[in-house]
């Protein structure tokens, strides 16, 4: 029983001091940014990897997840007779929590899986040593145009999400099932206000900064060779979508 | 000039360096000898700065680097130039563009006058136009360490560090990286330390060899000086003997 809880006490002070470097590590790269050169060029480089090459994957995920959601919503609404609200019910789930959070959920698995990755294999070949050595901070030079492009890539995914998830209910709902189409765009203006969107994307800034965030502090801080590697690649993914999840309950509770 | 004062380090509570002195001079090639997991390629990292020591100081042409930060060691760091074990090319770019990195990163030179000076550098590591285009993956061991040295070479840093610029390289090559290594230095006159244990190879290019041993610098001298030196771990290194390698 006593190993019990000094080993639960010693996990606990390993994750209190693992989310504090995570903080002083982003306070570091961020401060980065406001340091010349700016590395506008980089910035544009990770805004394609991160956000453009994540377009495909999202607006499959937008387009099935919006549909998924019609036929189900339908079938409960129906019970009801208010099938005129799919609309509304679409819009809600999806630009208040499926958005942001499948959003995240993708772009940690295709880019922040690759990110650690790359980060990890510079610290094992000693890239990241030979950039300090020519004076450039890897902090400016890799971490922080992630940690920028993700501030800007996650929310506009996210929008698209939306869009294409509404569309995708539309889809269904409409043209399969005949539910009318002014009752579904008109319960969609009629229900979502400002906050819901607002909330949305607060959202999906914090969730889009929290997955690179973990990618690029596993990454530069990886265990030796191959495996060390493949063990932060797997913690990045598991602890992304951990920390997606918990953040959307603390922010949803904000918002609501 | 680089000089070691006392510098203690310690990994896993084992002293790794154990209260270092140790003087470099200026514009010489000094090469630190050791048996493998020494702590030679963790003294040369205190060197530039990527290492602290627990204690003791490291003066580079009289400047403490173990007490500089952010900008003030960056502006230090700009005085050298590493070769690391592997490369640590970048793995994206490819000859061309990792030779002019630091060019195009570092400053405000145009793409031409960086084209110059990167060619220049590629011809004088015996590298010719059409490896330009390669990528690191597409190079044997021995050109990869010659772009890398090209790279450290470009912007004709004070002082040059290399570790381990043999490790892995058949003996052609090995013979091939030295001779390089000794050309560079009579055109640029950098001050270079050299990690290395390939014995006697390595003695070509030494103007000065200090010896690591569990943690101290039991002999330094010229390459001739080290080699007559009687201490049997001396001795036993330079004669790549079974008791001492093991030991």
């Amino acid at each position: 029983m006593k190993n019990l809880v000094s080993a639960l006490g010693r996990g606990g002070l390993k994750i209190v001091q693992e989310a504090g470097e995570m903080a002083l590590f982003l306070l570091a790269a961020l401060g980065q940014a406001c340091r010349r050169p700016f590395r506008f060029r980089r910035l544009m480089q990770e805004i394609h990897f991160i956000g453009l090459k994540s377009g495909l994957i999202v607006l499959l995920t937008a387009s099935f997840t919006g549909m998924v959601l019609a036929l189900q919503g339908y079938y409960t609404l129906r019970k009801y007779g208010s099938e005129g609200a799919l609309g509304s019910a679409v819009a809600l789930s999806l630009i208040r929590e499926l958005g942001p959070v499948l959003t995240a959920l993708m772009v940690s698995g295709r880019a922040g899986s690759a990110i650690t990755a790359e980060i990890g294999i510079m610290r094992i070949t000693e890239q990241l040593d030979a950039l300090d050595t020519m004076a450039i901070n890897p902090l400016q030079y890799v971490v922080m145009p992630k940690l920028l492009a993700s501030l800007i890539s996650v929310p506009l995914l996210t929008a698209i999400f939306d869009v294409v998830g509404i569309m995708g209910g539309y889809l269904i709902g409409v043209v399969l099932l005949g539910v009318s189409s002014g009752a579904y765009f008109s319960g969609i203006v009629q229900s979502v206000v400002s906050l819901d969107i607002n909330g949305g994307m607060v959202k999906s800034l914090v969730f889009g900064l929290t997955i690179i965030l973990v990618a690029c502090y596993k990454g530069y801080f990886t265990g030796r060779g191959a495996e060390g590697v493949s063990r932060a690649t797997t913690e990045t993914v598991v602890l992304s979508a951990i920390l997606v999840l918990a953040w959307d309950y603390v922010l949803t509770s904000f918002f609501m | 000039m680089i000089e070691l004062i006392d510098v203690v380090r310690t990994f896993d509570g084992q002293r790794v360096l154990d209260g270092i002195n140790l003087t470099i001079p200026r514009g010489k090639i000094t090469v630190i000898i050791g048996k493998s997991g020494a702590g030679k390629s963790v003294l040369l990292k205190h060197l530039v700065g990527l290492l602290k020591p627990e204690r003791g100081r490291i003066l580079i042409d009289g400047f403490d680097i173990t007490q500089a930060k952010g900008r003030q060691l960056q502006e230090c760091r700009k005085k050298f130039g590493v070769l690391f074990q592997g490369g640590a090319l970048f793995d994206s770019l490819t000859v061309f563009e990792n030779v002019a990195f630091p060019l195009r990163e570092k400053t405000r030179l145009s793409a031409a006058e960086i084209a110059v000076r990167t060619r220049q550098r590629l011809a004088q590591v015996n590298l010719s136009q059409e490896m330009e285009d390669k990528f690191p993956d597409e190079l044997s061991g021995g050109m990869k360490k010659r772009v890398a040295l090209a790279r450290a070479l470009i912007e004709e840093p004070e002082i040059l560090l290399f570790d381990e610029p043999v490790t892995g390289l058949d003996p052609p090559m090995t013979n091939t990286v030295f001779h390089l290594i000794a050309k560079t230095h009579q055109e640029i006159g950098y001050t270079g330390v050299v990690v290395s244990h390939d014995i006697p190879a390595v003695f070509q290019v030494a103007d000065y060899v200090a010896m690591l041993h569990q943690g101290k610098i039991i002999a330094w001298g010229s390459p001739a000086e080290v080699q007559a030196n009687p201490l049997p771990m001396v001795q036993g290194f330079i004669r790549g003997e079974v008791n001492f390698l093991e030991g």
